[in-house]
């Protein structure tokens, strides 16, 4: 339950913004993190930006969700993975 | 990265090797069990290291009596119940929110959701049935904050949420635990600060390591335990690193102590735990569903023959129940672990048994 995404910060009006992860844009709020910039990448969870993060860190992230994504296909498909 | 698992495995091996006898670490996050399934960590372990799952999905360690106070909410005309998506289908004595006949029960993914849904039934009662740990904490105490600001007179709050420190505390307080250390959940951490478990280090000499959930991180957590183990000692180690920072995020915790105050709480399987949940302070009274609709909080008994509460625990295995797999599977799911998709019961259920059936 405590999944948080990283999104980067592309619109930003007092403590609402719009994020973009991945080519998904949602609204999000900022107010637990007074600090954030347009540009920033934050970790959301449940409508919330929690902290900030690094690129690097947020890259790993993207390309573990889009592996995720894959892995699901392929178990949907019903192929033998162990 | 092959690199980094050789030495990940080195240490694990040399921890085993020492310790002469089973190591268990105990993963707390419900996230990071489900990411030690998907990413097929467990088999990679040495015979002697056990994961332990512990009381890290809220929706787990939900007492049924407080889902039967929900669907006791449910259940009057003059309420919206309005929650994340988790909470729908965890059975209380009797159905659950999406059983019950004539609820009004909208899946709401903020609390800013919750706040619009009062807003547009004024003539309606908003109950924000408020699960989680200190990640999900602070988007409630913002809600508040604004219900207070906007006057709204329609939109109330079931606080459910629970604090992780104190559940650790029980469970190390419990003689029979079997914890060694803790792989400390990220995203709480993120909220609480890494700090946050140095008691628990100082007063049981427990290694606590927090890690982000990506595959490599969970296996240079365990490894980093293992390290602290074989050489005897026992540090607050966070690996998640520019993410968590010692201090964690003080804007969230000051939210956090402004609307709540711990209390001793049930939880599911672990009991009362002292200062382990969180409710509405009395100068917020008037938010908190429990006190608007005069309700009290009795424990209730688990489902007959449920082995939920020795899972959480570290005690059981989902596979040591009798109904797993059996009665309780995710479509009829009996306790907990087995409703939330991180739950325990559901991530064995889900990713376990193809492996068993492999040998």
């Amino acid at each position: 339950m405590c999944l948080a995404v990283p999104a980067r910060i592309v619109e930003l009006e007092e403590d609402r913004a719009v994020v973009d992860a991945m080519g998904n844009r949602w609204n999000c709020r900022t107010t637990l993190t007074p600090d954030v910039k347009l540009g920033d990448i934050v970790l959301i969870h449940a409508g919330f930006a929690i902290t900030t993060v690094e690129e690097e860190e947020a890259q790993k992230t993207w390309r573990l969700i889009a592996e995720f994504d894959e892995f699901q296909k392929k178990q949907e498909k019903g192929s033998e993975i162990y | 990265m092959l690199n980094r698992i050789m030495k990940a495995q080195r240490l694990m091996d040399t921890a085993c090797l020492r310790l002469g006898r089973p190591i268990n670490v105990m993963e707390v996050c419900g996230t990071h069990t489900v990411s030690i399934f998907r990413n097929g960590i467990r088999p990679t372990l040495p015979e002697g290291l056990k994961l332990l799952s512990g009381p890290g999905c809220p929706v787990c360690v939900t007492d049924q009596g407080f889902i039967d106070i929900v669907l006791d909410l449910a259940r009057r005309e003059d309420c919206i119940i309005a929650t994340y998506g988790d909470m729908v289908r965890v059975p209380g004595k009797a159905g659950s929110l999406e059983t019950t006949h004539g609820a009004d029960v909208r899946v709401v993914l903020s609390t800013d959701d919750a706040l619009r849904l009062a807003e547009l039934h004024p003539d309606k009662t908003v109950v924000f049935v408020a699960v989680g740990f200190e990640t999900t904490t602070p988007a409630t105490a913002v809600a508040v904050g604004e219900a207070v600001r906007r006057d709204l007179k329609n939109f109330c709050v079931l606080s459910g949420h629970k604090l992780v420190i104190p559940a650790m505390r029980a469970l190390l307080s419990d003689k029979n635990n079997r914890i060694d250390a803790f792989l400390c959940p990220g995203h709480v951490s993120v909220i609480i600060g890494s700090d946050a478990y140095l008691p628990i280090v100082e007063e049981f000499g427990r290694p606590c390591v927090v890690a982000g959930f990506e595959p490599m991180q969970v296996i240079e957590g365990i490894a980093e335990i293992c390290r602290q183990l074989a050489e005897g000692m026992a540090e607050v180690v966070s690996i998640y690193e520019g993410v968590v920072r010692p201090e964690g995020n003080r804007t969230a915790q000051k939210l956090m102590e402004t609307y709540f105050e711990p209390y001793d709480g049930y939880w599911r399987g672990l009991g009362r735990i002292p200062g382990g949940t969180l409710r509405l302070r009395d100068e917020y009274g008037r938010f908190d569903a429990m006190r608007r609709f005069g309700i009290e909080e009795i424990p209730a008994e688990e489902p007959l023959g449920c082995r939920c509460g020795e899972v959480l625990c570290g005690l059981a295995a989902p596979m040591d129940c009798g109904m797993f797999e059996s009665r309780c599977t995710p479509d009829t799911p009996v306790g907990p672990c087995m409703v939330s998709s991180e739950g325990a019961c559901a991530a064995w259920y889900k990713y376990g048994r193809r492996r068993r059936r492999h040998g």
